[in-house]
């Protein structure tokens, strides 16, 4: 048994942001209250910030295929030490997760190696190159947590279409990444005014919501349970806004770096800022900020995308997308606390509640019964973050460099300390 | 008797009435069949031509010794070899038949609705041996005496229609048979292989075999027709197996005596589990294929039948 004593108590569910104390029987929180703790061991928060862990959908673990970018053990260990205690994988590996084989391998690595809870997605279609459905039955059963072609959209609406209505029978969740893929083929940057100062490839940012639109048609068509892993642009959201008036069971989700950076942050060709899709326009962002804030958008995601220095040291087209973010998720949110542009709670309800929700999972609160998946974190302490200190094999991080606010004191799985700050 | 049809195209113009006939007709060859001697002169002097647009093995063949049986001067047409490679039109082959003066036509091809419009352009009798996903009448008519002769009865049977529906001609004929001898039919299948607008027909549909097979009378399993698909109906053979295919597992969901039922050819491990095909305590399989040969017999006679008193109306002429 452990008391969190003197806790300034995040939670998402009732919204609440209160001094008060929580007590944690084994791998489940007991109780909590607002008066004097009751007595026994004791961790005393000293007023910092404790809330449910952070889960994270669509995390990159480079394994199988690209270890060296990233594993199991070094994701875990960026996990705990940003606050993270459960990841969500994305298949989008070599090879794709696509065999109920392969996940069972993934499984077994993630079961021994990683310090944090880890859920697996399996792609949608095979390969991920949106030709054929892969065994969605015999990949639930193997402990698929949702399915998705990560990047790559099914460009054949009817392979989609039957890939949706086969998965809805199976009561499967599956995630798109809305995108009209032969508008964005080649894209390296939105359009706008500073890609053509750069003479940068870009897409438009109307691709986003054309594919948004197919999509929601077909989750009217086939009543499929459906996340979308990337909602980025402004005139995406009316869309979106309609698809969830209409009833459908669809949720959103963004990136943080789409929340916290924008298309100007590429500066000169600065790779380790190309993420896909590309940094918006900051009208685009802040409209993302009050999204998240209304409710309309869903889930905050790392979208942590693990890329070793030879494939982002390359022109700008050439180089690889994508961006760690495990550790830095937190105290890149916190920025928008710091602005006040989100409560504490909002931003938990999006990076844990709304997550293990959309997954069933029981964690991402702070009730009683649910698991003591807990992070600790100083929201105010300063630092400058060196990307070379970062627990993840590669570092490719936007912020190095950058000024950042809010420090993770301790981060618990189970009621299990797996990280100290 | 009860039979007023110029051709056999479908269930669907058959009144329930018109439907016992046949089955009732078709009872008599099934004993006929059964003798050393199985000749009979209903056909007589007939001339009955089997064209088949698609490969078919176990139809043609059922149809062709039926004629035989019957009398009939049988001759089969592979039309896939003949004149269609060179270019020729449906009707223009139809008028080219017809002007050879057969008195019965049995036509099996790829397209929907192929079939009916050869009727329109023929003066003899056309029965339909399946075109493309639409009907395949003889099939439904040899299943229902199946049931029959097995259960007993043919109403308030709960049935269940299993595996791929959508590119079933079988299914289409049998839900509609099935449905005017007043059953209560399911279908049972992934929802990418059942077209779900058959409910506004009267149908329950399942995506769960254990569901859909709970407390039937009747078990009909369907070949998944890989050679109709385009691709990505289901993820694979062996998860369909798993999910769908008739094991002694899902079949004890149904009634202790429900009977087995499946058009052929059977994929093995792919739709059905091959011990439940071959346990003759369950399987009709084989009495499936013995009435073949009896239905098409009495289909045959039967509208031989009509057209004999047609031309006598006609004093003889043909029309």
């Amino acid at each position: 048994m452990t008391i969190f004593t003197n806790a300034r108590l995040i939670d998402p569910e009732t919204q609440t942001d209160e001094i008060g104390w929580l007590r944690v029987e084994g791998p489940t929180i007991a109780e909590r209250g607002t008066g004097t703790p009751p007595m026994g061991e004791s961790i005393d928060c000293g007023g910092k910030c404790l809330a449910p862990g952070i889960v994270d959908l669509g995390v990159k673990v480079s394994e199988p295929g690209e270890r060296h970018k990233e594993s199991f053990a070094s994701a875990g260990r960026a996990a705990a030490a940003g606050g993270v205690t459960t990841i969500v994988t994305r298949p989008d590996t070599i090879n794709a997760i696509d065999t109920p084989e392969v996940l069972e391998f993934v499984r077994r690595r993630a079961a021994t190696d990683a310090i944090v809870k880890v859920k697996h997605m399996s792609a949608l279609t095979k390969g991920r190159d949106g030709r054929e459905m892969v065994e969605i039955g015999f990949m639930l059963d193997a402990g698929a947590a949702a399915f998705t072609d990560c990047d790559h959209v099914v460009t054949d609406t009817k392979v989609l279409q039957r890939a949706l209505t086969y998965a809805k029978s199976c009561g499967a969740l599956v995630i798109g990444h809305p995108q009209e893929p032969t508008l964005s083929k080649g894209a390296a940057a939105t359009s706008g005014k500073f890609a053509a100062l750069r003479g940068l490839p870009s897409v438009s940012p109307m691709a986003e919501r054309m594919g948004l639109d197919r999509d929601l048609a077909l989750v009217e068509m086939t009543g499929v349970r459906y996340h979308f892993d990337q909602v980025t642009t402004a005139r995406a959201l009316p869309a979106l806004e309609r698809g969830k008036a209409n009833g459908f069971d669809i949720t959103a989700g963004v990136s943080i770096h789409h929340l916290t950076l924008n298309e100007l942050d590429v500066g000169d060709y600065r790779t380790f800022f190309k993420v896909k899709p590309p940094l918006r326009a900051e009208e685009d962002r802040l409209a993302m900020v009050d999204a998240v804030a209304s409710g309309l958008i869903d889930i905050i995601c790392s979208m942590h995308t693990p890329q070793d220095e030879e494939s982002k040291r390359l022109p700008f087209e050439e180089a690889a997308s994508g961006a760690v973010a495990l550790e830095t998720m937190l105290p890149a949110a916190l920025r928008l606390y710091h602005a006040g542009q989100l409560t504490l709670p909002e931003l938990f309800r999006a990076m844990a509640l709304n997550p293990a929700k959309r997954l069933g999972l029981n964690s991402g609160r702070l009730s009683d019964g649910a698991p003591a998946d807990l992070v600790l974190f100083d929201p105010d302490a300063p630092f400058v973050l060196d990307r070379f200190a970062l627990r993840s094999k590669s570092k490719n991080t936007p912020f190095d460099g950058a000024r950042m606010q809010g420090k993770i004191k301790g981060t618990w799985v189970d009621g299990l300390r797996v990280y100290e700050g | 008797m009860a039979f007023r049809q110029k051709h056999l195209l479908g269930i669907e113009p058959l009144h329930p009435e018109e439907i016992k006939t046949v089955l009732d007709v078709a009872d008599t060859y099934v004993d006929l069949n059964r003798q050393s001697n199985k000749h009979s002169d209903a056909l007589k002097g007939l001339t009955q031509i089997n064209m088949f647009f698609e490969n078919s093995t176990r139809t043609q063949a059922s149809f062709e010794l039926a004629g035989k049986r019957l009398g009939a001067d049988v001759m089969n047409m592979a039309m896939q070899a003949s004149s269609i490679k060179k270019g020729e039109t449906l009707i223009d082959t139809a008028l080219t038949l017809n002007a050879m003066h057969p008195d019965l036509l049995v036509v099996r091809h790829p397209h929907s609705g192929a079939v009916d419009l050869l009727a329109q352009k023929v003066n003899c009798a056309v029965l339909n041996a399946g075109d493309g996903k639409h009907e395949h009448p003889t099939q439904a008519l040899l299943d229902a005496l199946t049931i029959r002769r097995a259960k007993g009865r043919l109403h308030r049977l709960n049935i269940a229609i299993c595996g791929d529906i959508t590119h079933s001609r079988v299914a289409r004929s049998n839900l509609i048979l099935l449905g005017k001898m007043e059953n209560r039919v399911r279908l049972v299948g992934p929802p990418t292989l059942v077209p779900q607008q058959f409910r506004e027909f009267g149908c329950e549909i399942y995506d769960d075999m254990a569901e859909g097979l709970k407390d039937v009378d009747v078990v009909m399993m369907l070949r998944l027709q890989k050679e109709r698909m385009d691709g990505g109906f289901i993820p694979s053979e062996r998860e369909y197996f798993y999910r769908y295919g008739l094991d002694a597992d899902k079949l004890a969901h149904a009634k202790p005596d429900a009977i087995v039922m499946h058009p052929g050819p059977m994929n093995r491990g792919v739709e059905i589990d091959g011990t439940i095909a071959d346990d003759i305590n369950r399987s009709v399989i084989q009495e499936q294929v013995e009435m073949g040969v009896a239905v098409r017999m009495a289909a045959m006679d039967l509208l031989a039948r009509n057209l004999k008193a047609e031309r006598e109306a006609n004093n003889g002429v043909m029309v």
